[in-house]
């Protein structure tokens, strides 16, 4: 497979989650803030847009709308859902041979619904907007599923979409942890994965710090978990070594990856609490780190011949 | 633009109290907020934002089976507001009332002091329809038999709440409560945002917290029991289970050997502790009641008996909760408590005595005619609005059956402007306040449902009579904050997180879009 094309099936992979995520996030984010009066809004929007990595050293008023348009509508910016769908399709459009065309078809539809999507959340509000972009993205895993062969292509979309779970997962409990811990606000983590439900039966109901956080991070049933997707991730890359010779693992990727997830996976429930905030950041740099990995050794293997001007 | 409130009547002589306007154009304290923002949109837009309220909940399933069909159960666009200080009425009142209704049962499936002292005489609780003997000795693990209630709850003309009827078995409508309250903020931020609400969400937490108190083990597994999928009120079972993170179980899913229930899973036999049952108590135990029930389970009563297992609400509650006994329930409350109620009743009539009876038949047309053991408003005859041949039919009605029914003195319930076509109308409403009672504590739910009565004029506002609801508002009065948000300002700040690793095809969108429009 060329690396161009596969490079482009693992982005998009990452902005179809990344998307989707945004979307969940935002959603119960905003729906918590305005159920929710007793909140500083100013302060809520500004600490999710630095959970979200998004700048807010400009010193005018952030606010919900501001919020909405920096992670949602911003369309010069990968991060935001807008952008990052943009993005994804402008990736399969030039990979259009390898990706089926029913999935080229769903992302080039949504694309061309985010035409008017401001004009849909004025009229109609957010939760709309963020639920049909959720759908869609939905849409898109589906087709991938059912259409796509299981080989290289394949492995590189899954591969991309299991890191940005991951990079995303992270994101979203560090909202948590700069809550102070708070029981409610664990309803609104477990909420914006779509874990409520699946959580309270796993744990029948009963809402604890230790639980909630032993679930988003290290279940491994739950696809959204860290755990789950570190583990998916895992075993693509070393699906993509056809051979994992006789020495440890094979690269870098690898070895990043497993790192992360031991760390994670053999630290007891108590320790994971007491170190959450380390624990995340170390998530995403691994994520960084991860995706740094897979671009040398699998999208830039030989380095890129740069014509120069003739020097006189 | 005509305003929304343009033609609002208020105010009429001896008309109902609006719980919106005291007078034309100026809105009571608590709704000035809601008033103000409400009035620059246009009936258009209102209309537009309810379409979308009624399109969520038709996908969501949010529906009351009416007649065999599953219909949405209309949410109006408007709330209902109460304040701090009468919300605090409102729950004292029934906290008291429900304190007295637990005696009360504990009493007549026990010893019977309250019969033998002449306050309720014994021929009212013996001829009720849901006395059931079968339930005497059934002594629950921490005294309570009423789990879960609903007192139903009218303004009257001079905004007083009053008691129109207690709901001990098994109320329902909690869920519309809690899926009200999300797609309100959906679709009315701007309203919610202006407005301190005291939260409804955590009613599922209250709940699993009362139904394990009340269990004979310790860790026990708690169950909702459903009638199955064509229950009316299935959907609130379902959601109910969902959000307790329990099992939803129909009565074959359950089996009873030896004074054990259990529930047949693919792990084997799973042994049931409590059993939050929306089954009625002629259904439960077809050993005790109906032979031919198949909802229920063959033996749990006795189960229940042997302690080793807890129904919630406890079987035979619906003697508390017998119309007739409603006139008796300010007695209980001063024999009980030795406290005055802090809800009045509805002046009541007790059909039983024959002057009474005579009196009451005398002006049918201007009372309400109720069947005692009727629940969803089923067989209420108003008299100001029925025919001379229905009035006829009711009156040979009762003095065939005086037991079987009470009058009642026609209460003009309290309005609240509702969206009908693209103009706000006022409608009457009720409320129902749910009261979750865990052995050491009698908990309100912060809101409730205020259940609206669609066509003009209509008294009654039962979802089963084609009546709606609206989101109910407990305003809070200051305190700190129910929830518990992401607060930075505790925090030290931390350094904001890295941006999302940058990828191929960023920038993409603007000049795409260029291209798109050449």
């Amino acid at each position: 497979m060329l690396s161009r094309i596969a490079e482009s099936l693992y982005w998009i992979g990452r902005y179809v989650e990344r998307a989707e995520d945004t979307a969940r996030i935002l959603d119960v984010h905003l729906h918590r803030m305005l159920a929710d009066p007793w909140t500083d809004e100013e302060v809520a929007c500004r600490s999710l847009l630095s959970v979200m990595g998004a700048a807010t050293d400009r010193l005018d008023a952030v606010g919900v709308t501001g919020v909405v348009e920096r992670l949602g509508l911003d369309t010069t910016d990968t991060g935001s859902v807008l952008g990052a769908l943009a993005a994804a399709r402008e990736n399969a459009r030039g990979s259009r041979e390898t990706v089926s065309a029913e999935m080229w078809e769903c992302l080039n539809t949504t694309w061309l619904g985010l035409a008017d999507a401001r004009d849909r959340i004025d009229r109609r509000g957010v939760h709309p907007f963020f639920q049909w972009v959720r759908e869609r993205c939905c849409v898109l895993a589906g087709l991938a599923d059912t259409t796509m062969s299981r080989d290289e292509g394949w492995l590189f979309l899954v591969l991309g979409r299991s890191i940005e779970r991951v990079d995303m997962t992270a994101r979203l409990l560090s909202t948590h942890t700069r809550a102070g811990g708070t029981i409610p606000s664990w309803l609104t983590l477990l909420r914006s994965c779509g874990a409520w439900e699946t959580y309270l039966r796993t744990y029948r109901g009963s809402l604890s710090d230790r639980h909630a956080a032993e679930f988003l991070l290290l279940d491994r049933l739950f696809p959204r978990s860290v755990l789950a997707a570190l583990i998916t991730a895992e075993t693509c890359l070393a699906e993509l070594e056809p051979d994992p010779g006789r020495v440890g693992v094979g690269t870098e990727a690898q070895r990043v990856l497993g790192r992360a997830r031991t760390e994670l996976a053999y630290k007891s429930p108590e320790e994971l609490l007491t170190s959450l905030p380390q624990v995340l950041a170390g998530l995403e740099r691994t994520c960084s780190a991860v995706n740094e990995a897979v671009s040398a050794r699998y999208f830039r293997q030989t380095a890129a011949v740069a014509w120069a001007e003739a020097v006189a | 633009m005509a305003d929304l409130f343009e033609d609002y009547p208020v105010g009429a002589a001896g008309a109902a109290w609006d719980e919106m306007f005291g007078e034309p154009g100026t809105p009571r304290p608590d709704y000035e907020t809601l008033h103000a923002t409400l009035r620059p949109l246009s009936g258009a837009d209102l209309r537009v934002r309810a379409d979308v309220l009624a399109r969520a909940f038709l996908d969501q399933g949010i529906t009351f089976a009416f007649g065999g069909v599953e219909r949405p159960f209309p949410l109006d666009i408007v709330p209902r507001i109460i304040s701090a200080a009468q919300w605090r009425t409102v729950e004292a009142g029934v906290v008291q009332r429900v304190r007295a209704l637990e005696a009360f049962l504990a009493d007549v499936y026990g010893a019977g002091q309250v019969l033998a002292d002449g306050i309720v005489p014994r021929r009212v609780v013996v001829t009720s329809q849901h006395f059931h003997r079968e339930a005497a000795g059934v002594v629950p693990v921490n005294g309570v038999r009423i789990h879960v209630s609903g007192v139903d709850l009218i303004r009257d003309e001079e905004g007083a709440f009053r008691v129109l009827e207690d709901n001990v078995r098994i109320p329902s409508g909690v869920s519309y409560v809690m899926e009200n309250r999300r797609a309100m903020a959906h679709v009315l931020p701007e309203v919610f945002a202006a407005t301190r609400i005291q939260p409804v969400e955590e009613y599922p937490a209250m709940l699993l917290r009362a139904l394990k108190a009340a269990s004979p083990v310790d860790d026990p597994t708690v169950v909702v029991l459903t009638p199955g999928v064509h229950n009316s009120a299935y959907f609130e079972h379902a959601l109910l289970a969902r959000e307790m993170g329990v099992e939803l179980v129909e009565g074959r899913d359950l089996v009873c050997v030896g004074n054990e229930v259990a529930m047949r899973t693919t792990a084997g036999e799973q042994r049931v502790d409590v059993i939050y049952r929306r089954v009625d108590d002629e259904f439960l135990d077809p050993v005790q009641f109906r032979a031919d029930s198949a909802l229920g389970c063959a033996g749990l009563l006795n189960a229940a008996r042997a302690g080793r297992v807890t129904i919630a609400n406890a079987v035979g509650n619906g003697v508390a909760d017998d119309k007739l006994l409603y006139t008796y329930v300010p007695e209980l409350i001063r024999y009980y408590l030795n406290e005055e109620p802090a809800l009045p009743n509805v002046e009541t009539y007790r059909l039983d005595d024959p002057d009474v009876r005579e009196f009451v038949l005398a002006r049918l047309d201007r009372l309400v005619l109720k069947p005692v053991d009727g629940s969803g408003g089923a067989g209420i005859v108003i008299g100001s609005q029925a025919t001379a041949e229905q009035l006829a039919n009711v009156g040979r009605r009762i003095e065939l059956d005086p037991r079987g029914w009470i009058a009642q003195r026609e209460v003009s319930l309290s309005t609240v402007p509702t969206l009908i076509g693209d103009r706000l109308a006022p409608r009457h409403v009720d409320l129902r306040p749910f009261a979750v009672n865990d052995g050491r504590r009698i908990s309100v739910l912060p809101g409730g449902l205020t259940r609206v009565a669609l066509p003009e004029g209509a008294l009654v506002v039962n979802s089963s009579q084609g009546g709606g609801s609206k989101d109910t508002w407990v305003v809070s009065d200051g305190g700190p904050s129910p929830y518990a948000y992401p607060d930075a300002a505790l925090e030290p700040v931390v350094a904001a997180a890295t941006q999302p690793d940058p990828g191929p095809g960023a920038g993409a969108y603007a000049a795409q879009q260029q291209q798109q429009q050449q």
